[in-house]
């Protein structure tokens, strides 16, 4: 399963990069895997992605807890808390 | 009611006007946030902030007699004393609007998909999220 990943703010400044496209292992079926996934990647991601850091997260442009399912050709999104206003 | 996310600045008098035109419009609330002391740069998530604020006032409408709704939000470099943000309600009553327009803002500060760096002297940093702002928004939840 494909899908579209997008990083935001301070995030996407430690990644060093604002979106990816990935090809999901069978295993990786919600949001929460997806980050979890993604911090095996090691380095910065380990980092920035880790449990510690309190993160939003989005599928499909609707901020969604970390149990949210998956589905190919989705747009999901990980960023810090909002500070708009 | 309209949902903006611009570069542009905008101008309160010409947006309340245009939220005021039904001849039923009684009241008109309106907040304009501003930058304070410091250079600013505001990132947003193109698309779904758009969306997140377009689900605030449907719930904004839901709970108040609202007639007009704008709210303009700003994105880009900004210097201090420039206009941020704007959230202008059109209501039969002041109560309305009043309310309307707090509940807006409360909810906008969490829920809609916008990052401030700050530039400083001694560098650029990302505002931390202030857990006032949550319990400001959820007080609207009692």
């Amino acid at each position: 399963m494909k899908v579209k990943v997008l990083f935001f703010a301070s995030l996407r400044e430690q990644l060093g990069t604002g979106a990816l496209e990935l090809e999901l292992p069978a295993g990786v079926t919600t949001v929460g895997a997806l980050r979890a996934h993604l911090r095996a990647r090691g380095g910065a991601y380990e980092s920035a992605l880790g449990d510690k850091r309190a993160l939003r997260m989005s599928v499909n442009q609707d901020m969604v807890p970390p149990s949210a399912p998956l589905a190919a050709g989705d747009e999901v999104a990980f960023f810090p808390p909002v500070t708009g206003g | 009611m309209k949902v903006s996310v611009q570069r542009e600045d905008f101008d309160l008098s010409r947006e309340v006007r245009a939220v005021s035109r039904s001849a039923a419009v009684g009241a008109v609330a309106s907040f304009v946030g501003l930058v304070r002391e410091v250079k600013m740069t505001l990132e947003h998530y193109p698309g779904m902030t758009e969306r997140a604020i377009a689900a605030i006032v449907e719930e904004a409408r839901a709970r108040w007699r609202i007639l007009d709704c704008t709210v303009i939000h700003r994105y880009g470099e900004l210097s201090p004393g420039d206009q941020i943000v704007l959230v202008a309600v059109a209501a039969a009553h002041r109560g309305d609007a009043f309310a309307a327009c707090e509940f807006i803002m409360d909810y906008l500060k969490t829920r809609a998909t916008f990052w401030k760096k700050e530039h400083r002297a001694e560098g650029a940093s990302w505002v931390e999220a202030r857990a006032a702002d949550d319990e400001k928004a959820e007080r609207w939840q009692q």
